[in-house]
């Protein structure tokens, strides 16, 4: 089944985000992690396990008349270090953004390690993560040095 | 100023100098020779849990060297108890102090109050996490015995996964070329996350739960404290601490220089008939806690130990 064909199972948006290459079944966490749930009044179409040549199966996710800035895209690639993010205006890719973690994850999501010194929410220093490897995603805790649980880490955003 | 937070901070040249100066402070660690290199330094001691030998090593090592020490106190009566944060706490010790000696409860607090720090901080254990002056003390006990530090068969047991001491040890030892074998009940293992970064490293690693069939080749035995309060039971705590007990009579085929180290407190783990035989070194070992301290102390507050310092060490 071609890219294309994936692409219009649902509609093209006007102005908004396209977040393509989500892992597969990811996309209800990315919507998470970017605030998105029944209170929020943007349109959002999503596909889920459509097939992927790079992937094999992947999410799409259109947020129609929004558009991600760099602290969203930092969240997203916790859940998803690989997503192609594409901003959508008057129909046309307007700007591709790229994700790139960096060396460090700075103050977008508290230490998942319950007897952290960064569990005080009065301790003022930023929160840091560090990124050891993209994939597959693994990060430690500057300070405790914990490895970070991936699936917890979504419930500590900032 | 960098401080001491894990191993990691430094080299195995470094560790070694640190040794070297640590072994020459030997008289003046003794009271033999006095030697104020740290005249009108302070050292601040931050302690947010309980700690006897650790406050009290560091306490001595700044005084025998002519400085001076002061404490946060009970935790109980200073202003933790109001709520202070730590990074508050550390921003008032920074402007009373050269240096700053902490231990607390909270992983990951000895490098959180660095980053808040313009002094060094020395970590002197945070929760699970690393207790790094422990671990040259120690490295200074078994160079001490053994002289070497590399290519040591070096047997860990006992509570291997809270211990704090047994994770900074075994990255030390790692780095070193030793052989380790950790011998815990299955509930106290090694984290996995530990063993996984240490095999990274080029470790040689054995699991067991067998202690005492792993005492015949040994050159070092690392006991550590397993406490009750990890155990669902005490029927569960009784059935499991039995098999990490040492009596001088389970010491028979072990190598002739082989030590026992213990970090202390000890409950019944060692059993009194092991203090004297040759192996028994965890009294000397809370000693070298003194002499280890005095050589971190100056190498942070960057005094050099003079080549000669008198005395015998």
């Amino acid at each position: 089944m071609s890219q294309e064909h994936n692409m219009r199972r649902v509609t093209a948006i006007r102005n908004g985000t396209v977040i393509d290459h989500v892992p597969a079944g990811h996309a209800m966490r990315v919507l998470e992690m970017l605030g998105i749930d029944q209170t929020s009044s943007v349109p959002v179409s999503m596909v889920m396990n459509v097939p992927s040549k790079k992937m094999g199966t992947k999410d799409i996710i259109k947020v129609e008349d929004r558009e991600l800035n760099q602290d969203e895209l930092n969240r997203l690639a916790l859940v998803a270090p690989d997503a192609h993010v594409a901003i959508i205006r008057a129909y046309s890719v307007a700007e591709k953004m790229t994700i790139d973690l960096g060396e460090e994850v700075k103050n977008v999501v508290r230490c998942t390690f319950s007897n952290c010194i960064t569990t005080n929410p009065r301790e003022p220093l930023p929160h840091r993560l560090k990124v050891l490897s993209t994939e597959p995603l693994e990060l430690r805790c500057h300070y405790c040095g914990r490895p970070q649980d991936l699936e917890a880490l979504v419930r500590n955003l900032i | 100023m960098p401080g001491l937070i894990t191993m990691d901070d430094l080299t195995n040249d470094e560790i070694l100098q640190v040794l070297d100066d640590a072994e020459r402070l030997l008289p003046v660690a003794r009271g033999e020779v006095y030697l104020p290199l740290l005249q009108g330094k302070i050292l601040g001691n931050l302690f947010f849990e309980p700690s006897t030998r650790t406050r009290m090593s560091f306490e001595t090592a700044m005084k025998r060297l002519g400085g001076d020490v002061v404490n946060l106190g009970d935790v109980k009566t200073s202003s933790v108890v109001k709520g202070e944060t730590l990074f508050d706490t550390v921003q008032m010790v920074d402007g009373y102090t050269d240096i700053i000696a902490m231990r607390h409860p909270r992983q990951g607090a000895a490098q959180y109050a660095q980053d808040a720090a313009r002094v060094p901080i020395l970590n002197g254990g945070d929760g699970a996490g690393h207790h790094p002056t422990q671990t040259m003390l120690d490295l200074f006990t078994i160079r001490q015995a053994h002289g070497r530090l590399d290519g040591l068969n070096v047997v860990l047991a006992g509570d291997l996964r809270y211990g704090r001491t047994v994770h900074s040890l075994s990255h030390a030892l790692t780095r070193f070329g030793c052989t380790l074998t950790f011998a815990s009940p299955e509930l106290l293992k090694m984290p996995a996350e530990i063993v996984s970064d240490l095999k990274a490293h080029g470790a040689n690693v054995v699991e067991t739960d067998d202690l005492l069939g792993s005492l015949a080749g040994a050159d070092v035995v690392y006991m550590t404290r397993i406490q009750k309060e990890r155990f669902a039971d005490e029927d569960e705590y009784a059935k499991v601490a039995g098999a990490y007990k040492l009596h001088a009579s389970n010491l028979e085929d072990v190598k002739e220089g082989m030590i026992i180290m213990h970090p202390l407190p000890r409950v019944d783990e060692i059993h009194p008939s092991v203090d004297v035989t040759r192996h028994a070194r965890y009294f000397e070992q809370a000693f070298n806690g003194v002499v280890a301290r005095m050589a971190l102390l100056c190498r942070l507050l960057n005094v050099d130990v003079p080549a000669n310092v008198g005395g015998e060490a």
